[in-house]
């Protein structure tokens, strides 16, 4: 009964956004807002084709990857550098000078070393996702319980021990606030990556769309780029609420004891 | 056994916590503040030893350097004879801060089981001190909740049994009991006792609170405010079996109770 009222809660606002639409655009004669009919029936036209391997396919396994090397990089530098003071003061301006840098203004220069290849499209996306997970990773780390961390030291924990047991499920709840802000930053660089040089993606598609006048393709393509969004995130929330399930529950019992 | 008991200090067993002169001084660029000044004292295998001193007394420092999380400046713990560097394995510690020393993303069972893991320890055995050491305090049936699902008390009973199954030679708390309500507070001291006779561990116990120094101890050492050293060591002739209501209102408990006083007044005061 609660799941299917949850569910009704969750899916009636999406739906008279639609109708609303539907009803506004009946009958539009304006050439670049063509009616809601017309955009769905292109968008079966379009994408339940070949073009869900040609286009769909490599740009999710694009934003995919990029996005899973962007993670494993942040993990894999925030935690020395949260666990170090030291280390931080050295790199903490350069790390906050290099993400102040808008990602889409190296694409060219990626262009340049890269070429126009898979491995610049990655490197955008890699560019623009490392900094949310890698700077919240070191908050994240830096910010551990010392009370905790005396325990693992008194009980002798090995270090792989204080990583896997104390360390990373310590941080893990800005770790995925990180990881959030990252899978936007990445949805909208693998448009950008594909629309600079590509022969193929969701972007290349869109703009090959908008550019041949095909109004309501591209607008079956910006629904499209909405759903691989809310398809990454519905993914990653699930992950998150089996991973980060204790957080939950911590912080509930905290506000009920206030 | 009673009179055994309450005849045994320290001269009367070996002793297995050799605490010799015990220096911590924290220099900056500006100044050096000596917290502890050349702590001395031994506890005998087997005694149940408080420590009380005034707050600011330096007692969270004399403890980090007994159990190896801090380097003394000057000094050395010696623990069954070998010199304390890091922590020891014969050592199981309980914090004050109960909610953060377990780890909330561990069921009950999980944050007892994990010391006990990182030491390489089969799965079989593992199992076992879990439900004895769970069994022990008093919580058989909560393996699988979390910590903050649990009220205070029983969280403190978790850090408890966490430390017993590990099967140290000394137990080691700091002022555990400080942050619970009163009634659970008399609960577990009766726990703690319980565990020391029935274990056979060595208990070495912070608190500020003199009265309940008096209550668990077989000896208890008053400190001096800091730079820290211990000024009195007062063997408590109580009896051995003790309850909340009788041995608070014996007239020895009494007694015991103003000499301390006394001698922590005047560590503040001196320290004033």
């Amino acid at each position: 009964m609660r799941v299917l009222s949850r569910f009704l809660y969750a899916v009636a606002l999406p739906c008279l956004l639609a109708l609303g639409w539907w009803f506004a655009s009946r009958g539009s004669q304006n050439f670049f807002f063509p009616p809601l009919s017309g955009i769905l029936s292109a968008f079966a036209d379009v994408w339940f084709s070949a073009k869900i391997v040609e286009d769909v396919l490599p740009s999710v396994l694009r934003l995919a990857s990029g996005y899973l090397i962007a993670a494993g990089m942040g993990l894999a530098l925030g935690v020395p550098i949260g666990l170090s003071t030291r280390l931080r003061a050295y790199v903490e301006p350069v790390l906050e000078f290099l993400r102040a840098i808008p990602p889409p203004v190296l694409v060219p220069i990626l262009i340049l070393f890269a070429g126009i290849g898979t491995t610049m499209k990655l490197m955008v996306i890699v560019s623009g996702c490392l900094w949310p997970v890698l700077l919240n990773t070191i908050e994240g780390v830096r910010g551990l319980d010392e009370t905790l961390g005396a325990t693992t030291r008194a009980y002798r924990f090995t270090r792989r021990g204080r990583l896997v047991h104390f360390i990373l499920p310590g941080a893990a709840p800005l770790i995925f606030a990180g990881l959030r802000q990252s899978l936007s930053i990445g949805i909208i660089l693998m448009v950008i990556s594909e629309m600079f040089a590509a022969s193929n993606g969701i972007g290349f598609t869109i703009v090959q769309f908008q550019r041949s006048f095909a109004i309501p393709e591209m607008w079956s393509g910006i629904i499209l780029l909405g759903l691989v969004g809310f398809i990454f995130a519905s993914v990653l929330g699930f992950v998150e609420r089996r991973v980060l399930h204790w957080y939950f529950g911590l912080r509930a019992a905290e506000r009920n004891d206030t | 056994m009673i009179e055994d008991r309450n005849a045994a200090t320290a001269q009367g067993r070996p002793t297995l916590l050799d605490v010799d002169a015990v220096k911590m001084v924290y220099s900056s660029a500006h100044r050096t503040v000596e917290a502890l000044g050349g702590v001395r004292f031994t506890v005998g295998d087997g005694e149940f030893v408080c420590i009380v001193g005034p707050s600011g007394a330096g007692k969270t420092t004399l403890l980090k350097c007994i159990s190896g999380l801090l380097r003394p400046t000057g000094g050395t713990v010696r623990l069954e004879g070998t010199e304390v560097k890091a922590p020891p394995q014969a050592m199981a510690l309980v914090f004050q801060d109960y909610a953060r020393s377990l780890f909330p993303w561990m069921t009950v069972e999980a944050n007892v089981e994990l010391p006990l893991k990182q030491a390489g320890m089969a799965r079989r055995q593992r199992r076992d001190l879990i439900s004895s050491a769970l069994a022990d305090v008093g919580l058989t049936d909560v393996g699988s909740a979390y910590p903050w699902q649990l009220s205070g008390g029983m969280q403190q009973r978790v850090a408890i049994a966490r430390a017993i199954a590990y099967r140290p030679r000394i137990l080691v708390m700091d002022e555990p009991f400080a942050a619970v309500d009163a009634q659970t507070r008399a609960d577990l001291e009766d726990l703690v006792r319980d565990l020391w006779h029935k274990l056979g561990v060595t208990v070495l116990f912070v608190t500020h609170d003199i009265d309940e120094a008096i209550y668990l101890g077989e000896r208890v050492l008053a400190l001096s405010a800091s730079p820290t050293v211990v000024m009195d060591d007062i063997a408590i002739d109580l009896p051995d079996a003790r309850d909340q209501i009788g041995t608070r209102s014996l007239s020895r408990f009494g007694e015991l109770r103003k000499e301390l006083y006394g001698q922590i007044q005047r560590a503040r005061h001196t320290s004033g």
